[in-house]
Parts: C-alpha cells; structure tokens; sequence
C-alpha cells in the first residue's frame, strides 16, 4: 500500500490537547454563566418582560356621556363608528396593495402616501389611522380581503352625533383629537395621544363629567401583533351625562329669531344666573369635527373673517350704546344726582369746549323720561356730572369690564374705562371729557352680550347679579363644583343695593321703551310686561352723535337690545347683539320673539293644558344632523318633557280658559327629569 | 497491511450522545415550528438526520489517507463551486449562499468547505510536522482558508466564513507555531477587525448594525437589537426549570427570531429552563471530550489533525452560537450543531462525525 503522503510517527504532545480540553471546559463555564445570569438571577425581570411582550392592553373606548337639554330632552348623543387602520408590522409589504385599499376605501393611492409620509416618524409598530367613520361597504371590503391584507385593520369607536345645522354649536362645543400643548398640560394628563378631547364649549368645560373612563382587553398576541387569545376585561365607564340649563324651546325660538344675522342673543333666568339660549352667528357644523375635519374646512372657519368658530355671546364685545344708559341711571340716582338733573334737549350739549350731538330734539327730559327716549343730551351731562370713576365704580359693581365667571371656555373681559385703567393702558391722564362719550356707552367702554344681559337683569332684580351658567351646579359633585368656580374665575354672584325707588324708576323707564313714545314701540308685546333698552354702538370713528347707518355693511352700527319681563324681578332676560344691524331698535324684535315664546310657553304650561298640545314647540328630533346612517327626521318629540320654570308672572286671568276653572286639574309636576332618565327615543333606535 | 474495518470499532459512545442530541433537537424544532408555517419541519430533519447517518456511516468506510491524497483536487473543486455561487447561485434575503441542484434540492457548498478545509489543513501542517513554522508557511496556511473565506464573505455570509477560521487556528496551534509569532498574528488580526469594523467599506450595514446594537441593544428595540433582546427575554423567560415543552410564550408566540434554526437554543433554554440547558451544554462537553480522546488514540498525525479540526469547529460554533443566544456574542448567523435545523448543517455534522469513526476505526493501523 502506497501510503506515501502522511505516515509520520511523530506524536502531538499531550499538552496541546489537554489545552484544547481547557478552552472546552472555558468555554462551557462562560456559557453556564451566561445562562445562570439570565436564567437564575434575572428569570424574574425576563419573565416579566415575556409578559409584557405577549400581553396587548387594546383599549376599550369610553362612550362620552349625552348632553340634555334642562328638561331632559336629548341634545348630543354618540352613534357608533369604525374607522380603518393600516397596521405595518405584519410582514407583509402592502405596497403593492395600496391601490386595491385606496379603491376599496374610496380614497386616492395619494392620499394614503400623504398619511404614510404625515407618520413616517412614528414608530413601525403603531396602526396609523387611514380613515375615520368607514361606510358599511367599506367595512365589508375590510373582512373580504382579510386574508390577503392584514394590514388593514378595524377599530370600533363613538362618535359625537351633535344638532344639526349648527344648532347650539357655540355653546355645546365641539371634540377633536388631543393636541400637542393639551398634552403638556397638566389638566389634561388623563389624556394620551390620539385620544378625543372637548375642545370648545361645554364639550371642553366639562370635559371631566362627559369623558368616561377608558377600559381595556388584555389579549394575548404573537409578535405580528395577531391575538392568540384572551385574559381579562377592564371594562369602559362611559362619561356622565350633562344636563344643560338650556331650554330647546327657547333656543330654537332665539335660533329662528337671529336667523343668518351676524352677532348673538344670549337669555337668562335673572333669578338663578341659568342660561336659557345661547345663539352665535355665523355658525359651524360641530358634526364636521367629529369626524377628523379636512384641511380645507378649517382653513375656511378659521380665516372666515365673520369668525364661524367664535361664540358672540361671550367671546365679542363692542361698545354698549346706549344700554349702558341703564347702569348710567343707577350711577346716576344712587348717587342723588339724576333725581335733580333736567336738561331741555336742543339736539345736543356743549360740554368742557365740545359739541356733543344728540339724534332728536327731544326738549324737557329728566329721568323719567331719558331712558325711553333714549335722550344722548341728558346722559353727556350726567356723565359730566359724575366723573368717570363713579360710573366705573357702578359699571363694574354691575359687572361690566370682567369676566362673568360663566362656565365656558375663552369667555372675555370687556372694557371700563376710568382713570386708574387709562394709565395703566396708556400711561396717560384721563381727560373729564372723555366721560361724556361714555355715558353714552360709546367710547373705551366695551361689553359682551352676557355682561349686559347679566347687568340689566340684574338691575331689574334689585342689584342681584348671578353667576351665568350653563349646567346646574347642584347636579355635579362638589369638588368638581368648586372646581369650576376656580377654572372660571369672574365675578360672579354679586349684589348692589339699588334703592326700591329709584329701581322702579329705572325699570318703569326700560318698560316705557316698549311704550307709546319709545325708541323700541314698535315691539309693544300685548299683554306681556315687556322692557328693555336699545343700543346702537358706532363701529368706526364717526363723530358722536352722527350715527348714521352706513351704506357700507362693515362701518354700519351694532345694534344692540336687551330685554325682559316682566320688568321687575324679570323671568328672563334677552340680551341681542347684531353687529352692524344698523340702529339699535331693529335687535328689539329679535328679542320680542325669545320673550314672546318663553312667555307663550310659561303659559301653556301654567293652564295645565293636555300635555301633547303644550309641548309640542319644537320638534326635537329635527335638532340633529343626519349623518348618512342616521336618520334623525323622525325622532318623537318628549311627551315627558315638563316645564321647569316657575310661571307665576305669565298667568292670564283663570277666566280666559274655561277649561282650567272647572276640571280637578293636576299640576304638572315640577319635578325636573335627572339627567339621564327617560330621554326621547335616540335616532339609532328609530332604525 | 491494513486490517479489516470493523464497525466494533465505531465509537458507539460518541454516537449514542450524538444521537440524544439528534432527538432533543428533533422534538424541539418540533415545538417551535407548532403554530408557525414551518411545522412539520421536524420530519425532514429526521430525514436530514437519517441521511447524515447513511454519510457518516459511508465516510467512516472510505480511508481518510485516500481522501487526504486527492485533497488537492477536491480543494480546487471547492474553490470553483464557491465562484459558481457567486455567479449562478439563487438569492435568498439578499445573499447568494445556494446552488440550485435539479430535482428542487439547494445545496450550500459552504457548509461542505468546512469539512474539505479540516483535511487540506490537516494534511498541510502534518506534512510540516516538526519544523519550525516560518511566516511563509503560516502565509500558506492562512492562504488556503482565507481564499475560500473572502469568496463565502462575498456572497455574503459572514457567520459561514468565520466557522472557517478555527480551523486555521487550531491547525496553526497544533502545528507548533511559536508564541512570538503568535502573539503578532493574534495583534494583526485585533487589528483588522477594527479597521473592518471601523472603515464600514468592509462589513455591510446589517453587519455593522448587528455588532452595534450586541454592544447596545436597546439603541433600536425593534431594528438590530430586535433579535438578541427577543432572545435573552425568551432565555430568560425559562427561568430554572422552563416553560416547559410547547409552551414557551416567546417561542410559540413568534417573538423569538428563527427558532428553529440559529435561535433553537434559546427556544430550547425557555421551554426546559436552566436545568435543561446545562443538560444539552453537557452533552456538548461529553462529544467534545469524546472526540478529544479519539484524537489522542489516532494512528496517526493527521488523524488527530483532522479529529482535532472538526472539535474546533464544534467548539466555535457552540460558544458563538450559544453566546449569541445569551446576549454574549454579536448575531452572526451561525447554526447551532446537532440542534438546528437544516440540511447542510446536519450534513455537515455528520460526515465529520464519520471522518471522525474512520481516524478510530483505522487506529490499530501499523
């Protein structure tokens, strides 16, 4: 055998294999070791991070609670949505799928690029939103193509179903995602990202009543993310429901009475501070937002120069006019002053070297007099008379020039001039002339609709102010109360001594500029105590007393009335703001419809008249905005609905209604429905 | 001359913990691929397992001097399949490591270089034995197990081309290079791994992005780091005793990477824990020391050359295999042997467990 290659004798020496053996055991010590690290001494850590890969918390959303009007007819309510995710960890390259999903989802493949490059930065792991409130055809494409698609994904969430038409959206709000400065503050540390907040009205001011409080599912997921089972449920607590201080007939009624016109009414129970109506205009769809809202309709609401998204009522202010003659006349006789002052009107006065212009002739005015016709000559000289820091000091006693403390979001200050406010604004000295312009509510002095329907209700209820409010502070827990009171600061509930005389004198005046001779006649209600005051605020700089309605709508006056009845110890007050309305009176008809159905209303009631036929107002139904599933037309009107308002001003004489005299009558109960009782038939229920 | 092979003379021992190995591996692909589109796969490897013993078996038959004489040839042969992949091979996940063979069959020659190098180097220093190694024989060395190692890099795998370099060590060190040469091959090889490492022309990204994130793997949990924490959390996860079989939640819930394959041991370290891991690294210890002893009572020289070369690759694989299971070593790629599924590997394996039977086998030569 040729074995010519490798026949050597030579012998390794042992010692080189035994090194080798060494190495081996080495080796095996280390890896022992390494072992025992992870095994032994850090099991407890690794086990738990096992867990926590395997075990998905998937959140259940919490419905937000349903909004009410004060008689517990329903306002805002929730309808069940699904919205579409592409979900990119599935080891699935869905490119190639894009125009398959884009087709099926009625989308553009540009579109879906555009959601992909907005959340490139985003972790892979997360399901980025492709779209929200998906059709049933859509969602029937989502389960036909499971198998070929994973990526695409269902979540099933509320979503807020708001009045349609713009209905009470300044005041109800309206919710969105949960930006990025919410986040860092601290008020809104519940919140995560993606989370659905109220970002305006009572949406955002009771955001932490109307928010349940999320659930959630442990399931068990391999590492796509697929679910491999389950563990436990936290189940979701929906929010609370809100029952507001609004009244749906009153609303519609203010709704109708402001029409397309720019500006707001806002109405008031004096008695309480409770919010009857609120209107603002122009208004927005708050359905737009419940859905992600598009780019282009926001940048139409937020550049619309009339403001869409602002709520006139507490967020505009403009000068009074001369509404704020009323606060002039309690200035003026709590001061002894007005009782005494008698000017004969030539069309004006010379005060301090200057001509101040009066519109009429009105000859011998005193006090009695002045507030129905709204005599421009008689308040220069009782401004002249009483300096700017007295009227200030009533003005702001009556709550002008401060937040109101309602409990709404972003409300506004206004403004009241006096000397101390001057420097600190602008440094300067206060002129004794420019009084003489503010005692006819023009000049620095600046008010909001609430401020002055607040002021003058309160001057008719004998100087007692209340704090305005939306949601009955009894019904919300204590701390959320107070709470509030401290979220909201303003000034509140205040009260002036008004002397008995001279309030009958003043709130005779505001009856009489409904009467014969006064500047508001015209809107004379029959058989309702029917007062208030005109107001026409110049928008531009004309020179005091020319004004003028403008040919041009933008330099045209706001027209301002408020109103109430009865005249003293007013039910309700209207306050209505229509900027650039023209002069003042044309707002008082505006006002007269509120009263009038308010009044109507009280009466109805009142007589006890078979419950269908008295609360038939408004068809509450017809209130909501009908997304494509909902059909909300045919929502039944509450039967159960009772009034809540104690009536005893508006009774007629028993006579007139034969009716009521004979029949063992029962009295509506006074009774008001909690929140969440018995709600008129939801619009889901009606399919 | 030659006495008449007799299968009394296999080393049974070594076969029996081979064998125990085989079952424990079978059982755990058997687990891992449960819920996944791979099971069933433990039937093939029992097939692949079969079809290694009929190899092992046939190469222990052949004499190991006959394949040492034509080395050369098959050397050659080696290099030339090597290019074949680089230009014909098919591409899966972006390396070109298989040669499609007809009746559906990929085969990877770089599995089989391993096994051609052992005897090349084997036959290369016994053929120097007891000289003095000069430079110029190391360069030798390190030329016919780096030639092949920059083509298996090129294609590219680098776990592969590193499983070649034990044997280029081993060979070095029983071939009785002196120290001080030694210690400048060892510097000049730190060197180059830092330069490799440092230039970034060298390594691909995923290579470098695997060596970076072993150094930190939470700098990108989801990317790189993925693999070696999804790894250390199933290891850990087994705690001392397991899961148990079927019911590690890392493995069965597809969050431990391939664990079937490069990460079957931590899928087997979760379902039998601590115990059960040291059990398999002691099996490992017993083939080793099984197969340092047949080294030792080889016939010859370059039988313990060979015997000595496959307990190298074994020993490299074990610790960088099971090193990067347990967060010790970066993620290379580098299966586990006699645990991980796979064809070549098993091959592999077994054809140098025959070569290993042949060295005994012919021990009583002369």
């Amino acid at each position: 055998m040729d074995l010519e290659v490798v026949q050597k004798e030579e012998k390794l020496p042992a010692i080189k294999l035994t090194i080798f053996q060494y190495v081996i055991v080495g080796v095996m010590l280390v890896l022992i070791f390494g072992l025992w690290r992870l095994q032994v001494v850090g099991a407890e850590n690794y086990r738990a991070l096992a867990e926590a890969n395997r075990i998905r918390k998937v959140p259940i959303l919490a419905p937000r609670g349903q909004i009410f009007d004060r008689e517990g007819r329903l306002l805002v309510d929730n309808y069940p949505s699904v919205s579409c995710f592409l979900v990119r960890e599935q080891g699935h390259d869905f490119e190639p799928d894009l125009p398959l999903i884009a087709r099926g989802l009625h989308m553009t493949v540009d579109q879906i690029h555009a959601i992909l490059r907005k959340y490139r930065a985003a972790p892979k792991y997360q399901p980025l939103p492709l779209k929200q409130d998906i059709t049933p055809d859509e969602q029937e494409f989502i389960e036909a193509h499971r198998d070929e698609m994973p990526e695409l994904e269902t979540v099933d969430e509320q979503r807020r179903l708001y009045p349609k038409d713009g209905f009470a959206a300044h005041l109800i709000g309206y919710v969105g995602e949960v930006s990025e400065e919410m986040l860092n503050d601290p008020r809104y540390a519940y919140y995560e990202p993606g989370d659905v907040v109220g970002k305006s009205g009572v949406e955002a001011s009771y955001d932490a009543i109307l928010r349940g409080t999320d659930g959630s599912r442990d399931v068990l997921v391999d590492s796509h993310g697929r679910e491999v089972g389950k563990l436990g449920t936290e189940r979701s607590k929906p929010g609370q429901s809100l029952r507001l201080t609004i009244d749906l007939d009153i609303q519609r009624a203010a709704e109708n009475a402001l029409g397309d016109r720019q500006g707001a009414i806002v109405a008031l129970d004096p008695h309480t501070g409770e919010v009857l109506a609120m209107v603002s205009r122009p208004t927005f769809d708050p359905n737009a937002f419940a859905v992600k809202i598009g780019r282009d309709e926001w940048n139409k609401l937020i550049t619309d120069p009339n403001h869409p998204l602002l709520n006139k009522a507490i967020q505009a202010q403009s000068p009074p006019g001369s509404t704020f003659k009323i606060i002039m006349s309690v200035a003026g006789l709590q001061e002894g002053v007005a009782q005494n002052l008698k000017v004969n009107c030539q069309g004006g006065a010379e005060l301090y070297g200057h001509f101040y212009a009066c519109d009429r002739h009105h000859g011998a005015v005193d006090i009695h007099n002045a507030i129905p016709l709204s005599c421009d000559t008689y308040y220069y000289n009782l401004a002249a008379r009483l300096g700017i820091d007295t009227i200030a000091k009533y003005a702001h006693g009556l709550g002008i020039g401060m937040k109101t403390g309602i409990d709404l979001p972003d409300e506004i200050t206004g403004v009241m001039p006096s000397t101390e406010w001057k420097m600190k604004t602008f440094h300067e000295k206060w002129y004794a002339g420019e009084a003489v312009s503010v005692g006819i509510g023009q000049g620095a002095v600046a008010a909001t609709p609430i401020q002055l329907a607040r002021a003058l209700g309160g001057i008719a209820s004998g100087g007692v102010l209340k704090r305005p409010h939306v949601v009955f502070p009894d019904e919300l827990p204590a701390e959320f109360r107070t709470a509030m009171r401290d979220s909201f600061p303003g000034s509140g509930d205040k009260t002036m001594q008004i002397d008995p005389a001279n309030w009958e004198t003043i709130t005779d005046g505001m009856a009489a500029v409904t009467g014969p001779g006064g500047t508001a006649f015209a809107d004379h209600l029959e058989n309702i105590d029917f007062a208030g005051k005109t107001g026409t605020a110049q928008v531009v700089n004309h020179s005091f007393g020319a004004l003028k309605v403008s040919s041009n709508v933008n330099e045209r006056a706001n027209a301002w009335f408020v109103g109430m009845a009865p005249r003293r110890n007013p039910d309700i007050v209207v306050a209505v703001f229509w900027q650039h309305g023209g002069w003042g009176n044309v707002s008082a008809p505006l006002a007269a419809k509120v009263i009038e159905a308010f009044v109507d209303k009280q009466r109805r009631l009142n007589h006890n008249l078979v419950a269908e036929a008295a609360e038939k107002p408004v068809e509450v139904g017809a209130v909501w905005a009908d997304p494509a599933k909902k059909d909300a037309a045919g929502a039944e009107d509450a039967t159960d609905a009772v009034g809540t308002v104690h009536t005893g001003h508006f009774a007629l004489k028993p006579s007139g209604n034969a009716a009521a005299g004979d029949q063992p009558v029962q009295h509506p109960k006074p009774a008001v429905p909690k929140p969440a009782p018995v709600t008129p038939a939801k619009p889901e229920e009606q399919q | 001359m030659r006495r008449f092979l007799s299968f009394r003379d296999f080393d049974w021992t070594l076969l029996g913990f081979v064998l125990l190995l085989s079952v424990i591996s079978v059982f755990e692909i058997y687990s891992a691929t449960l819920h996944t589109k791979f099971v069933g796969f433990y039937k093939t490897q029992i097939l692949w397992l079969l079809g290694g013993m009929v190899a092992m078996f046939a190469l222990s038959l052949v004499d190991y001097h006959r394949i040492l004489d034509i080395i050369h040839w098959i050397y050659g042969f080696c290099l030339v399949s090597l290019v074949a992949v680089i230009v014909v091979g098919t591409k899966v996940l972006g390396a070109r490591r298989w040669i499609k063979l007809p009746g559906g069959i990929h085969f990877q020659p770089s599995e089989w270089v391993k096994l051609i190098l052992i005897f090349a180097i084997a036959k290369y220093f016994v053929n120097l034995a007891g000289k003095q190694l000069s430079w110029l024989d190391i360069g030798k060395a390190m030329a016919i197990v780096g030639i092949p190692m920059l083509l298996v890099l090129k294609q590219p795998d680098l776990g592969t081309a590193l499983t070649y370099s034990p044997i280029l060590l081993a060979g070095l060190f029983l071939g009785g290079i002196d120290w001080k040469k030694a210690l400048v091959l060892v510097s000049c090889g730190l060197l180059l791994v830092g330069i490799a490492f440092g230039s970034g022309k060298i390594l691909k990204p995923y290579q470098k992005a695997r060596l970076t994130s072993f150094m930190n793997p939470d700098a990108d949990p989801k990317g790189s780091g993925y693999q070696i924490n999804q790894s250390k959390i199933a290891v850990g996860d087994g705690g001392v005793f397991g899961r148990g079989a079927t019911k590690g939640t890392q493995t069965q819930g597809d969050f431990l990477p391939i664990p079937y394959t490069d990460f079957i041991f931590a899928a087997f370290a979760e379902e039998h824990g601590f115990i059960g891991a040291v059990v398999v690294l002691l099996i490992y210890f017993l083939i080793l020391m099984r197969l340092i002893q047949n080294a030792q009572t080889a016939a010859d020289l370059s039988g313990t050359f060979l015997v000595m070369g496959v307990v190298a690759v074994l020993i490299f694989q074990i610790a960088v295999n099971v090193g990067m299971v347990i967060g010790l070593m970066p993620v290379t790629g580098i299966p586990l042997p006699l645990m991980s599924y796979g064809g070549s590997s098993v091959l592999f394996t077994f054809l140098a467990l025959g070569m290993v039977m042949n060295v005994r086998m012919n021990r009583f030569v002369n």
